[in-house]
């Protein structure tokens, strides 16, 4: 592996210390029923962004405590400057908003019973201004990488991923997590073929045994169904890019984390504790996994696609890199960064590595992604069982 | 060698992946990326780009080799140079 000498970027530093490098003022619905009055303070207020969801009534037990996680997560992202939360009754909504308040940044709830969607919206609108204006004053700082939390996940895949664009992000992170930076993998499903594998890139008999439970349960969970999986992992997308069994496709998969060994195991949404690589628990479908990643403070995402996915996520930046020369040709606005060069040996796995690292400092910088200037804002609860 | 028209992943794997698109009986070079070698193959079908290749004749109920790991089990015979896809191999998990 070849050094990478990392630049410091210009970020925003939040109360808590932790750095981000978007400026969002969030207007965060508590629950389905209040998406009408979010969307409707962000298109009274600028420089706001609605994250509408269609969760948040009558769950219980882990479930709801996975979607209070999730969305006091998603206010406490150093990329969210504030947040405006608006429920429909006043309680709730004050566990996500004291939850979002112990980051120091600015937060006020609003509920809509007793008090109508007109009031709420107006009253909201009032807070929504008030944050934009200060938010839009934040100056950039100059940042470094020890202090960023990068996540991963690849989707649409294909055997190009496995080749060169998921190798690439693993030696990315051998690189990140050498200069200190955080970073967290997961996709529990999709490791089905390579677990074994997986478990020992675990730093401790401890960790590897805490990730091993969680897989098996979710391995045990799909056998009991008495289903076959095969419709769906691998998807017809990756099947149609030659992709044959989930073993194969995990065991390309598993290459984003490199020669990396991970500290510690995260339920979803959870936070890390320290720097290094981090496993999470999460499902391999893009929108949900990215989702409870900015949920647990990542800033930034690496995500490879063979034949094309094209998510995006409202507050973490998702930057897409691809080697399928296809792909990169026909769907050229959705890929941030082409390491198709490595399949023509017309580029080494460092070189790419850096080039991702190059667009990434860049992204951090303040450069938009292809998702976000595609305007793709995919904001996806993950939701464990039936709601009451 | 030039651009390779497919790659291996390690020496010990029984396919190759297709990096440009190749012809039935076309002879093409490969490139094994664990040893660098370079080999050939000529194929009896049309593989597309990302599509597997097979490189040795493999029997119904062994497994195929990639990343030098099974990925799955053989369910109709697959002869050297063959496409392997879902026609002639399975998952052998779910």
């Amino acid at each position: 592996m070849s050094e990478y000498k990392f630049p410091t970027f210009m970020g925003y530093r939040r109360e808590n210390g932790r750095v981000g490098i978007r400026n969002y003022v969030a207007i965060l619905p508590l629950d389905d029923l209040s998406n009408a009055a979010c969307e409707a303070v962000a298109h009274n207020v600028k420089g706001t962004i609605a994250l509408p969801h269609a969760y948040g009534r009558l769950q219980f037990g882990e479930d709801l405590e996975l979607t209070f996680r999730t969305l006091i997560g998603i206010g406490s992202n150093p990329n969210v400057a504030a947040v405006v939360v608006i429920g429909i009754e006043p309680e709730w909504t004050n566990v996500v908003v004291e939850g979002i308040a112990k980051t120091g940044k600015p937060v006020c709830g609003f509920a809509i019973e007793r008090n109508g969607q007109h009031k709420t919206i107006e009253r909201a609108s009032w807070k929504a201004q008030e944050y934009a204006q200060w938010a839009s004053e934040i100056q950039k700082v100059e940042c470094s990488v020890d202090e960023l939390y990068v996540s991963v996940k690849c989707g649409e895949s294909d055997t190009t991923s496995g080749l060169a664009s998921c190798p690439t992000v693993g030696r990315a992170l051998e690189k990140l997590v050498a200069a200190g930076a955080t970073c967290s993998f997961g996709e529990t499903s999709e490791i089905t073929g390579a677990e074994d594998i997986c478990k020992e890139h675990a730093a401790t008999p401890e960790v590897g045994e805490a990730y091993y439970q969680i897989w098996k349960e979710y391995n045990d969970f799909i056998l009991s169904q008495g289903v076959d999986l095969s419709g769906s992992q691998p998807t017809k997308g990756n099947i149609a890019g030659g992709l044959t069994t989930i073993e194969e496709k995990a065991l390309g998969n598993l290459q984003k984390i490199g020669n990396l060994k991970f500290v510690g195991v995260l339920k979803p949404a959870e936070a890390p504790t320290s720097k290094g690589l981090w496993y999470m628990d999460t499902s391999s479908a893009a929108a949900e996994a990215v989702t409870l990643w900015a949920a647990s403070g990542a800033v930034v995402h690496f995500f490879p696609t063979g034949q094309g996915n094209i998510i995006g996520n409202p507050i973490e930046p998702v930057i897409k890199l691809s080697a399928n020369p296809l792909t990169v040709v026909d769907m050229k606005e959705h890929i941030d960064v082409d390491v198709s060069g490595i399949l023509r040996r017309e580029m080494n796995l460092d070189q790419a590595a850096d080039a991702l690292l190059d667009m990434m400092i860049r992204v951090c910088n303040g450069r938009l992604t292809c998702a976000e200037t595609l305007g793709h804002r995919e904001f996806v609860f993950t939701k464990l069982y039936r709601s009451a | 060698m030039n651009q390779p028209y497919f790659i291996i992943h390690d020496e010990n794997d029984t396919v190759g992946v297709a990096v440009k698109e190749i012809k039935a009986g076309e002879t093409v070079e490969g490139w094994v990326m664990s040893n660098d070698a370079t080999v050939t193959v000529t194929a009896k079908n049309d593989i597309k780009i990302g599509h597997k290749i097979a490189m040795v004749d493999i029997e119904v109920g062994s497994s195929v080799i990639k990343y030098n790991r099974p990925i799955g089990k053989v369910v109709a015979p697959i002869k050297k140079g063959e496409h392997v896809h879902t026609h002639n191999l399975k998952t052998a998990r779910w």
